[in-house]
């Protein structure tokens, strides 16, 4: 059951590389995003949040066009990347920018419940004995909310490796370069015979989802655990 | 030498003072929601103030009409607020050394601890402290910042009566072993009376009255902006006889000798004790046969009626100013004016340990 085939390792092995990159790439920006969201006063701030969450309620197939649009070789990002050799389309890096895109509101979302737990109070605190804003958000804000960026991060991951409608509509699903777990499970069940190979990679991301839970779950803990020990 | 002038307008307040006090320790006194916080906000830079202008010493930290407005955390002030306020994902020690990250002229630990009594509590979380402790810790960590100035807003009001009277001796020390100017926040007058160099108080806003708290706190005028149950003279003195026997102490002052319930301060130790004016009585003769044990012989000063049926009456003795609060109908009877001589009596028992605190200054 478990003699996976090349196929099967490769959409394994590309999925966990996407994700990870799609996370690793979406939770700097996701942080800012999530801070200007929660503390920030200025014009625009809702269309912000809207925009922010569009790939959540847009349909994935609708994200994945407009990403197609934007950065295909004839899009309008995309041909100026081009010529510095930066392509997305069709390459595995497009579908971490489908990942990307497609986890970012849930990652700001999850960092801004935490932020916004944090007592501002604290921060002036931090303000009096001598912290610039920027020190206050890198020594108060940002390790108080340490378990909402891991919620975050664990959110974002388990996205980014069920990303499916974006990506095979913007890098489409070749195997060895763009085709995921999702696509490949799809593809599998296209041909008779094969429901072996979709079983297999159903319960493998099954079983990574899960980790990355309980791995989330036991990292917080600790944290917080931490913080009350005496 | 600290001067701050604010005006601001908050939505449905106005902020105008203007305070001038020499180093040591300020209070702002008034009732809550005259602005006193508002103002010690706008001196550490949490609130911009419409108009302002605000000094230390000879450093401009606000001038809006020049268009200066020195960033909170550049201002070195340091800030204890009423709920400690200390970071809860880090240790006792870490909160304390916190501010050392960003000045390279803190003070060393050592002195700090052992000034606030801290060296217990060092490795323990914030979560796990009382309320006094994290108070005190909170004031260990404005001060390694070596602040120009510390502001406190009401530190001890979040604390149960136990704990404030097991604080108020680590406020004597600091006050009296640290030069750093300390702006005090209180609405109670107890601790106001026990600490205040200099005392400026606020109503609705506006300053009503500032100046040397020993002066202020003795001048019948003052009665109705600090409450005619607070209102008291602070006598300044020294322990003359700490066991006089009986559990009484023997301290001498310019009115004369006042024996009090024993206190824990040695021989010479100079004392600042609080009278309330409730607690005077007054008499032209010298009563005899009485259980009180001070009867102090006293010069009527200024006899000050408000619109209530009591007078305030100023009592001189020396240097030193009695306050003794009495009806109108009794200040009649004996014929209370200006010039008139007469005798305070003091219950011993009345004056309550709290109101007896170690003095920093040696003006006697």
């Amino acid at each position: 059951m478990f003699g996976l085939g090349d196929q099967e390792w490769a959409a394994v092995s590309l999925s966990l590389q996407v994700a990870f990159w799609a996370v690793l790439v979406s939770l700097p920006l996701a942080i800012w995003v999530a801070h200007l969201l929660s503390r920030g006063d200025f014009r625009g701030k809702q269309l912000l949040n809207a925009v922010v969450h569009l790939p959540l309620i847009l349909p994935p197939v609708v994200t994945g066009y407009l990403l197609l649009l934007t950065f295909g070789t004839q899009g309008a990002v995309g041909a100026i990347l081009a010529q510095f050799g930066i392509v997305f389309a069709f390459r595995w890096t497009g579908a971490v920018l489908a990942a990307a895109v497609m986890a970012f509101p849930l990652i700001v979302r999850a960092i801004r419940l935490g932020i916004e737990s944090v007592d501002p109070k604290l921060e002036e605190a931090a303000i009096t004995l001598g912290a610039s804003r920027w020190r206050v958000f890198t020594t108060v804000t940002l390790p108080m909310c340490v378990p909402a960026i891991l919620a975050g991060t664990v959110l974002g991951f388990a996205k980014a490796m069920g990303e499916f409608g974006a990506t095979i509509t913007f890098v489409a699903a070749i195997p060895g370069e763009t085709q995921t777990v999702p696509s490949a499970i799809y593809a599998f069940l296209q041909v008779p015979g094969a429901e072996a190979s979709a079983i297999r990679l159903t319960i493998i991301a099954i079983v990574i989802a899960v980790a990355a839970l309980l791995l989330s779950e036991l990292m917080a803990r600790r944290v917080t655990q931490r913080r009350v020990a005496p | 030498m600290i001067k701050a002038e604010i005006k601001h307008r908050f939505p449905d307040f106005a902020l105008d003072v203007s305070v001038e006090a020499d180093d040591g320790l300020i209070a702002l006194f008034g009732p809550s929601g005259s602005g006193k916080t508002s103002v010690i906000n706008a001196i550490a830079g949490l609130l911009k103030p419409d108009h302002g202008r605000i000094s230390i010493q000879d450093r401009v930290l606000v001038d809006t009409e020049r268009g200066i407005y020195v960033p909170p955390h550049q201002r070195r002030i340091g800030y204890v607020f009423q709920d400690a306020r200390l970071f809860p994902h880090l240790s006792v020690k870490e909160n304390l050394l916190y501010g050392q990250r960003f000045v390279s002229d803190g003070r060393d630990l050592g002195p700090v601890v052992d000034l606030l009594d801290l060296g217990q509590l060092l490795e323990r979380r914030p979560v796990k402290l009382s309320g006094g402790e994290a108070q005190r810790v909170a004031i260990g960590r404005a001060l390694l910042c070596a602040p120009q100035l510390l502001l406190m807003d009401e530190p001890l009001s979040a604390l149960d009566a136990r704990r404030r009277d097991a604080i108020l001796p680590y406020l004597d020390r600091l006050h009296s072993e640290s030069d750093v100017p300390i702006f005090y926040v209180s609405h109670a007058m107890a601790e106001v009376a026990r600490l205040a160099d200099h005392l400026v108080l606020l109503r609705q806003g506006r300053v009503t009255r500032q100046g040397l708290a020993s002066e202020l706190l003795s001048d019948p005028a003052a009665v109705p902006d600090i409450g005619v149950r607070e209102a008291g003279a602070m006598i300044t003195t020294h322990v003359a006889q700490p066991d006089a026997g009986d559990g009484l102490s023997e301290l001498s002052t310019a009115l004369g000798t006042l024996l009090l319930p024993r206190l824990s301060m040695p021989k010479g130790a100079a004392v600042r004790v609080r009278v309330l004016a409730t607690d005077v009585i007054l008499a032209r003769e010298r009563p005899v046969g009485l259980s009180a044990l001070n009867i102090l012989p006293a010069t009527v000063e200024t006899v000050h009626e408000g619109e209530g049926p009591g007078v305030a009456v100023a009592l001189a003795s020396g240097s030193d100013r009695l306050l003794a609060r009495v009806t109108r109908r009794s200040a009649r009877a004996l014929d209370l004016t200006p010039g008139a001589s007469c005798y305070a009596i003091i219950k011993s028992v009345s004056v309550a340990p709290q109101s007896v605190s170690a003095s920093s200054r040696e003006d006697q």
